[in-house]
C-alpha cells in the first residue's frame, strides 16, 4: 500500500473510533437499562449530554492552574493516539510502528497521571480522595495489564499490536491455555481501568465510594465533556485490544481495502457484543469494598503472570 | 602546540585538573562570595560541558591512555580514556553543567561563604572524573576514596545538627566497607604478579572459583556504593543531609560511578562472564527496586523521599544489566548488547531526572524553608517556573512517554522479552516475573510522583508562610532548564544515543545491535527488528500535540471559549480549608495498608478519654532491625573483648612483642 492511502485509512479509522466511542457507552448503558427492566435513555443520549456540555459556559475555581485547564485537551490527545494505534480495521497502520504494547501501557498511564493531578489541583477533599484511589487501582492494574500483554507478545515473538494481530489472526486455529488465563486478566483489568462495577460505578455520585467522579468533580462545560469523551474512548480503546488479541478474526489485511466493509460489520459486531456482555457483567455484580479491589487486581495479576509461566511450561 | 595529535586522555586529564585549581581559586576568594558564585561555578560549568563533549569524542575514538608525572615511584599513574570511560564522562558533564549553573544562583543566598564548600564540590567532580579514567587499581582506589572523603565534609556542612554528622557518619562507614571489599576484589583479580594496572588485571587468567569470588567482592563493594539493597541504608540518610546541588550531584552522578565501576571490573576486568552472576545482579536489582519504591511512598521528606527513589533506580539499572549478564552467560550477546544498552541508558537518564528534581527540590527548600511535603501545597501558583521543570523531571522518573525515562524502561522490557532464547527453563520463568516486578516498581514511582507533585505543588498552601515564596533565580532556572531539556532530548530522539551507546558495547562485549536495528533512522527506535518492536517518541508527542491543539481550535470555533470563575465545587460542602486535602501520609496509606508486612509500623493511639488526642505513626526500615542493629551490637561486643587486651603498661605491650616473635620464630621455620 502506498503512504498516502495508508494515511488516508489511519485518519478514517481513527476518526470513525472516535465518533463511535460515545456510541459505545450508550449501547453499554441502553443494554443496562434493559437488563434492570428500564426502558433506558437511548443509545444515542452520550452526543447529547456531549452537545448540552459544550453549549455550556466554562465554571473554572479559582485557584485552577494551567495544568488544570490543559489536563482534558491532553487526555483528549492520549486517547486519540490510543485508538489510531490499536488495529481496528485494518492491520495496516502507517501510526501503528510509532506504539507498540508497551507504549500503549504508557500512554494510558500517562492520561492517569494527568488527571489524577487535576484531581489534586483545586485541593478539595474529594478530588484528592480520587486521586489517590485512582493511583491506587492504576498502579495494580498496570502490572497486570502489562503481564497480559507479554503473554500475548510472547506468542508473536513481538511487541507491535500490528504483528500479534497478524500472528494470531492469521494462523491456523490454536487454543493457547496461556491465552486463556490472559483473557480472564484482561476483562478484570479493562473492568477496573474504565470505572467499571464491581471496582468503581461510572453513574454513582454518592460521595465515599466514587473514584473516577471524584476526581473530574471539578470539570464543567467543554473541559467536562472532553473528559467523558476521553473516558468513552479509553472504553472502547480497551474493548478493541481486547478484541485485537483475543478475536481478531475479520480484520482486513495490508492493503485490501475490499475487506475494509467485512471488517467494519465484524467490528460492530465484536463491539456490540462486547458492550451486551459488559452490561450483563455490571448488572450480575455488585460493587465491592475499595480495600477489596487490590485482592480483585492482585488475583488478575497473578492470573497473568500464571498465563505467561504457563507459556513457558507449556507451549515452548 | 599541535592540536591535530591531542588525544581526548589529555583533554579530560587537563579539564579535571583546572577543576581542582577552580577550587583553590574559590578558596583563595573565599571572602568575597561574589566571585566565587558569579566567576567559579560558572567556570566550572564550562569546564563541566567542555568535559561532556571530550567524553562524547572518546566514545567514536579509539582508547587513548597516558602515564601521569604524579604518584608514587615506580608505581605512576595510568589513566586511559575508552568509550566506556567516554559514556561516563559524558554524564558526569552533561549533568553537573546544569548543577553548577544552579550552584551559582543556590549558594548565593547560603548563610555561610561558599568559599569552602566550593573548594569541596569541585575536588569531588575532579576525583570523580579520575575515577572514570584510571587505569591501575592503585589510582582508582586512591581517587575512589578522595571521592568518598570529599562528599564526606560536603555531606556534613551543616555539622552543627546531629542528625547530618550521624548521617555523615553511616555514610563514610559503608563506603569504607565498600572500598575494603573493592581492593580485595583487585587483590583477587591481580593473582599475585606484582602489576596492578588494569591491563595486566585483564590478562590474568583466573580459575573459575576466584573468577566468582572476585565477582562477588566487586558486586559487593560497587553495590554498597550504589545503594544496593542491603546496603542501602545510608543513602536515604546522606543524600539528604547535604546541599541540594550536592545531593543532585550524589544521587545523580556519583552513585553511576559506582555502576562504572560495576561495569568495567566485570565486563572488562574479569571477563568470561557466568550466567548465575547475571541472575543474582537480577535478582538483587528486581529486589532494589521494589523496596526502594515502596519506601519513598512511605516518605514525607522531599529530600529523603527522593534518596529512596535512587535506590529503586539503581535497581532497574541493575536488572538491565543482569539481564545483560544472564543473557551472554548463556551465549546470546546481542541480547545482551540489549540488556547493557537497557542499563547504560537508564544510567544516563536516571542521572538527569534525578538531578533535576533534586535541583527543584533545593529551589523549593529555598524559597519557602520546607522540606516536609506535609507542609507545602499550591506552590505552582507561587514559583510556576520550578513547578513545569519539577513536572518534567517527575514524569521522566514515572517512566511516563514520551519522556527519558520511558525509553529505558522500554529497553529493559525488550530485553526481558528476550527470555524464550535461553535454555534453562527456571532462568526463562524468572526473568519475566523480573519484568513484572519492574512493571510494578514502574506504576508505584507514577503514584509516587503524583502523590509528591499534587500535594507539594497543587491544591491549597497548607502553611501559614511569612512571606510569598519566590520563584527560583535566573542561574537556578538554568540549571533546571538544561536538565529538563536533556530529559526531552533523551526521551525524544534516543537513537542518537543508542548509536553511541553501541559503540561501548563493541569495545566492551565486541558485539553490537543487528544491524536492522541501527539502520531504521533517527525517528524510529527499533532494539531488534521493526517487527518485533518500534517506538517513536516524536510520532507519539506530534499525534497528542495536534490533537491538542485541534481541538482546542475546533471546540472554540465551533462553540464558544466563555469562562467563568467561582468557588470550587466540591460536592456542595461549604467550607474548604487545607486541612481537608490529602497530605503526603494520607496519599500513601493504600500502599501502607496493602504492603503492611514489608513495613515496621509504630502507632501511637490516644486514649479515648485524652483531652489533647495525638496521633503519631512512624514507618520504619525493617532492614535496621534486621541487619544493621545486630551487626552493630556484635561489633560492640567483639571491640569490647579485644579492648581487653589494651592494659596501657609497658610491659604488657613488651610481652605481646615478644610473644609474636616467639611465633614467628616457631612458625617461619
Amino acid at each position: 500500500m502506498n503512504q498516502a492511502s495508508g494515511i488516508a485509512f489511519q485518519v478514517l479509522q481513527s476518526v470513525l473510533v472516535v465518533l463511535i466511542a460515545p456510541l459505545v457507552l450508550g449501547w453499554v448503558n441502553q443494554c443496562r437499562a434493559w437488563l434492570q427492566n428500564r426502558s433506558g435513555a437511548g443509545i444515542w443520549q452520550p452526543y447529547k449530554v456531549l452537545n448540552k456540555l459544550f453549549h455550556k459556559d466554562a465554571v473554572l475555581a479559582h485557584n485552577a492552574s494551567p495544568l488544570f485547564r490543559a489536563t482534558p485537551y491532553i487526555l483528549f490527545g492520549c486517547m486519540w493516539l490510543a485508538v489510531g494505534i490499536v488495529p481496528v480495521l485494518a492491520t495496516s497502520l502507517p501510526f501503528a510502528p510509532a506504539a507498540d504494547v508497551i507504549a500503549l501501557v504508557g500512554l494510558f498511564a500517562l492520561a492517569r497521571v494527568f488527571v489524577s493531578l487535576a484531581g489534586m489541583d483545586i485541593g478539595t477533599s474529594f478530588g484528592t480522595l480520587g486521586a489517590r484511589r485512582e493511583m491506587m487501582i492504576g498502579f495494580l492494574a498496570e502490572p497486570a495489564m502489562l503481564m497480559t500483554l507479554f503473554t500475548a507478545s510472547l506468542i508473536s515473538h513481538s511487541t507491535s499490536l500490528v504483528t500479534i494481530v497478524e500472528t494470531l489472526g492469521q494462523s491456523e486455529f490454536v487454543i493457547y491455555p496461556s491465552m486463556a488465563f490472559a483473557a480472564i486478566a484482561f476483562l478484570m483489568v479493562l473492568l477496573a481501568e474504565n470505572a467499571r462495577i464491581p471496582i468503581d460505578n461510572p453513574s454513582t455520585h454518592l460521595e465515599l465510594t466514587m473514584i473516577h467522579e471524584a476526581m473530574i468533580l471539578e470539570y464543567s462545560a467543554r473541559h467536562l465533556a472532553l473528559v467523558e469523551w476521553a473516558s468513552s474512548l479509553k472504553l472502547t480503546a480497551y474493548i478493541t485490544i481486547g478484541i485485537a488479541m483475543f478475536a481478531p478474526w475479520g480484520i482486513a489485511q495490508a492493503g485490501d481495502w475490499t475487506g475494509v466493509p467485512i471488517a467494519l460489520a465484524a467490528l460492530v459486531l465484536k463491539l456490540a457484543f462486547a458492550g451486551a456482555g459488559l452490561a450483563v457483567l455490571e448488572t450480575v455484580s455488585a460493587k465491592m469494598r475499595i480495600f477489596r479491589a487490590p485482592e480483585f487486581l492482585g488475583t488478575a495479576f497473578m492470573l497473568a503472570t500464571l498465563g505467561m509461566l504457563t507459556h513457558f511450561v507449556l507451549e515452548t | 602546540m599541535d592540536f591535530s595529535s591531542l588525544q581526548p586522555i589529555e583533554v579530560a586529564v587537563t579539564l579535571s585538573v583546572i577543576w581542582i585549581g577552580l577550587g583553590g581559586i574559590a578558596l583563595a576568594f573565599a571572602s568575597t562570595p561574589r566571585i566565587v558564585t558569579d566567576a567559579v561555578f560558572p567556570a566550572g560549568a564550562v569546564v563541566a560541558l567542555a568535559l561532556a563533549l571530550t567524553g562524547l569524542w572518546a566514545m567514536n575514538a579509539p582508547a587513548s591512555a597516558a602515564i601521569l608525572p604524579a604518584g608514587l615511584p615506580d608505581l605512576p599513574f595510568h589513566v586511559r580514556l575508552d568509550a566506556l570511560s567516554g559514556f561516563f564522562l559524558l554524564l558526569l558533564g552533561g549533568v553537573s553543567f546544569g548543577i553548577s549553573l544552579f550552584s551559582s544562583g543556590y549558594f548565593r543566598h547560603g548563610d555561610q561563604p561558599p568559599g569552602l564548600l566550593c573548594l569541596q564540590y569541585h575536588i569531588f567532580l575532579a576525583s570523580m572524573a579520575f575515577v572514570l579514567i584510571a587505569d591501575d587499581a592503585y589510582l582508582f582506589m586512591v581517587t575512589w576514596e578522595s571521592m568518598a572523603l570529599s562528599s564526606y565534609f560536603l555531606v556534613t556542612t551543616e555539622h552543627r545538627s546531629e542528625q547530618n554528622r550521624r548521617a555523615g557518619f553511616i555514610y563514610l562507614l559503608i563506603a569504607h566497607l565498600g572500598a575494603i571489599s573493592i581492593l580485595l576484589s583487585f587483590g583477587v583479580l591481580h593473582g599475585g604478579h606484582g602489576d596492578y594496572t588494569f591491563d595486566a588485571l585483564r590478562r590474568a587468567e583466573l580459575s573459575e572459583f576466584w573468577a566468582t569470588v572476585a565477582f562477588a567482592l566487586a558486586f559487593f563493594g560497587f553495590g554498597a556504593k550504589a545503594g544496593m539493597l542491603p546496603l542501602h541504608a545510608w543513602l536515604p540518610e546522606a543524600h539528604p543531609a547535604a546541599p541540594s546541588p550536592v545531593s543532585a550531584l550524589m544521587s545523580g552522578v556519583m552513585l553511576k560511578t559506582a555502576i562504572y565501576g560495576m561495569v568495567r571490573v566485570i565486563y572488562d576486568l574479569i571477563g568470561g562472564i557466568r550466567w548465575e552472576w547475571g541472575l543474582t545482579v537480577l535478582l538483587f536489582g528486581a529486589a532494589t527496586s521494589l523496596f526502594g519504591v515502596l519506601f519513598a511512598l512511605m516518605q514525607h521528606d522531599l529530600k529523603r523521599l527522593l534518596a529512596y527513589h535512587s535506590v529503586e533506580n539503581i535497581g532497574i539499572i541493575l536488572i538491565g544489566i543482569g539481564l545483560s549478564m544472564v543473557f551472554i552467560g548463556s551465549g546470546h550477546p546481542v541480547a545482551g548488547v540489549l540488556g547493557l544498552i537497557a542499563g547504560l541508558y537508564h544510567t544516563l537518564n536516571h542521572a538527569v531526572f534525578k538531578g533535576l528534581l533534586f535541583l527543584g527540590a533545593g529551589a523549593i527548600l529555598h524559597s519557602t524553608g520546607l522540606r516536609n511535603l506535609n507542609e507545602m501545597g499550591g506552590l505552582i501558583r507561587y514559583m510556576p517556573h520550578t513547578a513545569f521543570y519539577f513536572l518534567v523531571g517527575a514524569l521522566a522518573i514515572s517512566a511516563l512517554p514520551p519522556l527519558n525515562g520511558f525509553i529505558s524502561e522500554w529497553l529493559t522490557f525488550q530485553a526481558s522479552l528476550q527470555a524464550p532464547l535461553l535454555e534453562s527453563s527456571v532462568v526463562r520463568s524468572l526473568v519475566p516475573i523480573v519484568a513484572a516486578v519492574l512493571a510494578l516498581s514502574g506504576a508505584l514511582t507514577g503514584m509516587c510522583f503524583v502523590k509528591v507533585y499534587g500535594v507539594a505543588f497543587l491544591g491549597q498552601h497548607r502553611h501559614a508562610l511569612a512571606e510569598k515564596p519566590r520563584d527560583a533565580d535566573g542561574w537556578e532556572r538554568a540549571g533546571m532548564a538544561w536538565l529538563a531539556l536533556g530529559c526531552l532530548a533523551l526521551g525524544l530522539l534516543p537513537v542518537f544515543m543508542i548509536g553511541q551507546l553501541n559503540n561501548v558495547s563493541q569495545v566492551l562485549l565486541h558485539a553490537g545491535l543487528s544491524e536492522e536495528a541501527l539502520a531504521s533512522g533517527w525517528l524510529w527506535l527499533v532494539p531488534t527488528s521493526s517487527a518485533q518492536a518500534s517506538y517513536s517518541p516524536v510520532v507519539f508527542l506530534l499525534v497528542i500535540g495536534a490533537v491538542f491543539g485541534l481541538t482546542f481550535l475546533v471546540v472554540r470555533q465551533v462553540y464558544h471559549g466563555r469562562l467563568r470563575r467561582a468557588d470550587p465545587w466540591d460536592c456542595g460542602f461549604p467550607e474548604q480549608t487545607s486541612r481537608m486535602e490529602d497530605t503526603a501520609d494520607g496519599f500513601g496509606q493504600p500502599i501502607r495498608h496493602i504492603f503492611a508486612p514489608v513495613y515496621q509500623i509504630r502507632r501511637e493511639i490516644p486514649r479515648p478519654d485524652d483531652p489533647y488526642p495525638v496521633f503519631r505513626q512512624e514507618v520504619e526500615d525493617r532492614h535496621w532491625e534486621w541487619m544493621y542493629l545486630p551487626v552493630a551490637r556484635f561489633t560492640e561486643f567483639l571491640s569490647r573483648h579485644i579492648g581487653k587486651l589494651q592494659q596501657g603498661r609497658i610491659s604488657v605491650y613488651l610481652l605481646y612483642s615478644f610473644i609474636t616473635l616467639i611465633a614467628l620464630l616457631v612458625f617461619a621455620q
